[in-house]
């Protein structure tokens, strides 16, 4: 088991032909998967680095929080404007804060905060393991004795996988807090009515599923940000192609990952 | 009932203090290849303790190629590298790990870590290889290895305070925390300005003199190659095309080192080469 970490072939895929293309797709995801296994294996293994791993989680979610926030504020209010209306047009504008409430905790929240903060941690991550791999300052770290997976990686994955769940129970306050605020000066609604609405449709599921999404989420992120940093290909050039793609590959991956996680959820 | 493992185990690595002159390095049949372009086909060659070798070669023959693969950071697809009766060619990553404290590598930018001081960053091997070393023990060692490459007093500053030439010194440094037996030097003078290219030769050669360390320097550098190199190697056509002394390069018949040699005096002295 080693932790070079290798991309899938030398030459660009725009030159090559549908099914080369494919091919290195394919085997991309293939090292993928095996760095996801190298990570997960270090990661439960000692010796663990507090250190690293709290000056990460303190620095992802710090600079991660005013944008969550504000998406989830707005996320809030837009959400409850739009069913306030329809909800009404159906004679059920008293449902609105549990329709509200239940789209927020299980999607809202932990996918656009993925899809924003995400996606920016992310390719933050591509971009400064990327410089590191063409300095051939990883290969400094594998020269020096040390393990770059071990040092780099991990810290940055279990980070992720820290903070996204923290920034999705934000994301679900602020949201709510939002929706009441549009129900109250849009529909004249009362507030106590959209919280007692809330608090009787949500069920604590609810909540830990967009929580355990937040977790995934957070993780993949973590990992295809890696990955696309560890696996820079033609200098500098090639760290903003990574960037690009890393933003591109966590928001289909995140994407996906929700359905499956909801159709899982659900059916439990 | 015990399954028969397909290859032997290699076992641990030790380094023994070497005769000066005997067979330390042995690159055998080796052959390397990124996806459909072929570095190497067919390279070969020896290093002996105690001495500098130059390999040569224009940009993109594989000069880094050929000292990632010395100490696993890359691996080469065919062939054997074998170090004082070690065949590395099967090491796993683990049992490189006391390769890479006795062969030690001058990265060509430097590869400093630029969130680290200069101090930090020449402790980072020691911390690595000594995880029970003192801080005093380990202040003391990082003060001494900057003091053998001209830099005493700097372990506060950052990387990015630093000129290439300074970069190079604590990249030098922090190689050679673990008091590494073979150093090898990727392009080490290599976008420095003359002065400070004299001083790195000096450098290398001093490393030889002072610690008896065998060096592996790769570079097109002709002026440096011929200043610190007691055999030179010319890496040409994906193979090692000639190994000589700096008189028999120097007096070299084969085309791809007269090429090499030509062009650079072209270069130094104008018109000169027609
Ligand atoms: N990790 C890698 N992945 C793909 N190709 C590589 C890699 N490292 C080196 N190469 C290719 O191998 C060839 C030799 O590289 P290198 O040893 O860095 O050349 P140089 O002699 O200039 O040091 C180059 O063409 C380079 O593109
Ligand atoms: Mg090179």
């Amino acid at each position: 088991m080693t932790p070079e970490v290798e991309a899938g072939v030398a030459a660009p895929p725009e030159e090559q032909g549908v099914v080369a293309r494919a091919k290195v797709r394919l085997e991309s995801l293939g090292s993928l998967a095996r760095m996801t296994g190298q990570v997960f294996s270090r990661a439960v293994r000692p010796p663990y680095d507090w250190g690293t791993l709290i000056y990460h989680t303190e620095s992802l979610g710090v600079r991660s929080l005013p944008i969550a926030l504000l998406t989830a504020t707005f996320a809030g209010l837009v959400i409850s404007l739009q069913f306030g209306y329809f909800l009404g047009r159906f004679g059920v504008q008293y449902t609105v804060g549990r329709v509200v409430v239940l789209t927020l905790f299980r999607e809202l929240a932990p996918v656009l905060t993925a899809l924003t903060v995400g996606a920016r941690i992310g390719s933050g991550m591509a971009a400064e393991l990327g410089a590191m791999t063409v300095t051939e300052q990883v290969d400094a770290i594998r020269a020096l004795g040390a393990d770059p997976l071990r040092k780099l990686v991990v810290p940055r994955v279990l980070a992720c996988l820290l903070v996204m769940p923290v920034l999705t129970v934000f994301a679900d306050v602020v949201g709510l807090v939002g929706g009441a605020l549009v129900v109250k000066l849009q529909y004249a609604l009362p507030l106590d009515l959209f919280f007692q609405g809330a608090l009787d449709a949500v069920l604590l599921e609810d909540f830990v599923s967009g929580v355990f999404k937040g977790a995934v989420f957070g993780v993949i992120i973590g990992l295809v940000g890696c990955f696309k940093g560890l696996t820079v290909e033609g200098g500098t050039e090639g760290v903003g192609r990574a960037t690009t793609q890393t933003v591109a590959v966590t928001s289909v991956a995140v994407c996906l990952a929700d359905f499956f996680i909801t159709k899982l959820t659900l059916y439990l | 009932m015990r399954v028969a493992r397909r290859r032997p185990e290699p076992s641990t690595f030790e380094f023994h203090k070497p005769t000066s002159g005997e067979q330390l390095i042995h690159f055998e049949h080796l052959t390397k290849a990124f996806g459909p372009k072929h570095v190497y086909d067919d390279v070969e060659l020896d290093v002996r303790a105690g001495e500098t070798l130059v390999v040569m070669g224009g940009s993109g023959t594989g000069k880094s190629v050929l000292l990632k693969c010395l100490i696993g950071l890359l691996r080469p697809d065919t062939g054997r590298i074998v170090f004082q009766g070690h065949e590395l060619t099967h090491f796993t990553e683990d049992q490189f790990i006391p390769v890479r404290r006795h062969v030690a590598m001058v990265f060509q930018g430097s590869a400093l870590f630029d969130s680290l001081t200069v101090g930090e960053n020449v402790a980072y091997p020691l911390r690595e290889h000594f995880p029970e070393m003192s801080e005093d023990e380990l202040r003391k060692r990082v003060a001494e290895k900057l003091a053998l490459v001209n830099l005493p007093g700097t372990e506060h500053l950052m990387p990015s305070d630093l000129s290439g030439g300074m970069k190079k010194r604590v990249g030098l440094a922090r190689a050679i925390a673990t008091d590494a037996e073979v150093i090898l030097w990727d392009e080490p003078t290599t976008g420095l300005d003359p002065v400070t290219t004299q001083s790195i030769n000096e450098l290398i050669n001093s490393m030889k003199t002072k610690l008896g360390v065998t060096s592996i320097v790769v570079t097109h550098d002709m002026v440096s190659a011929f200043a610190v190199g007691d055999r030179l190697a010319m890496l040409a056509n994906r193979r090692i095309v000639q190994v000589g002394t700096r008189e028999e390069i120097r007096r070299s018949t084969v085309p791809e080192v007269r090429a090499f040699l030509d062009a650079r005096r072209a270069e130094l002295v104008p018109g000169g080469a027609s």
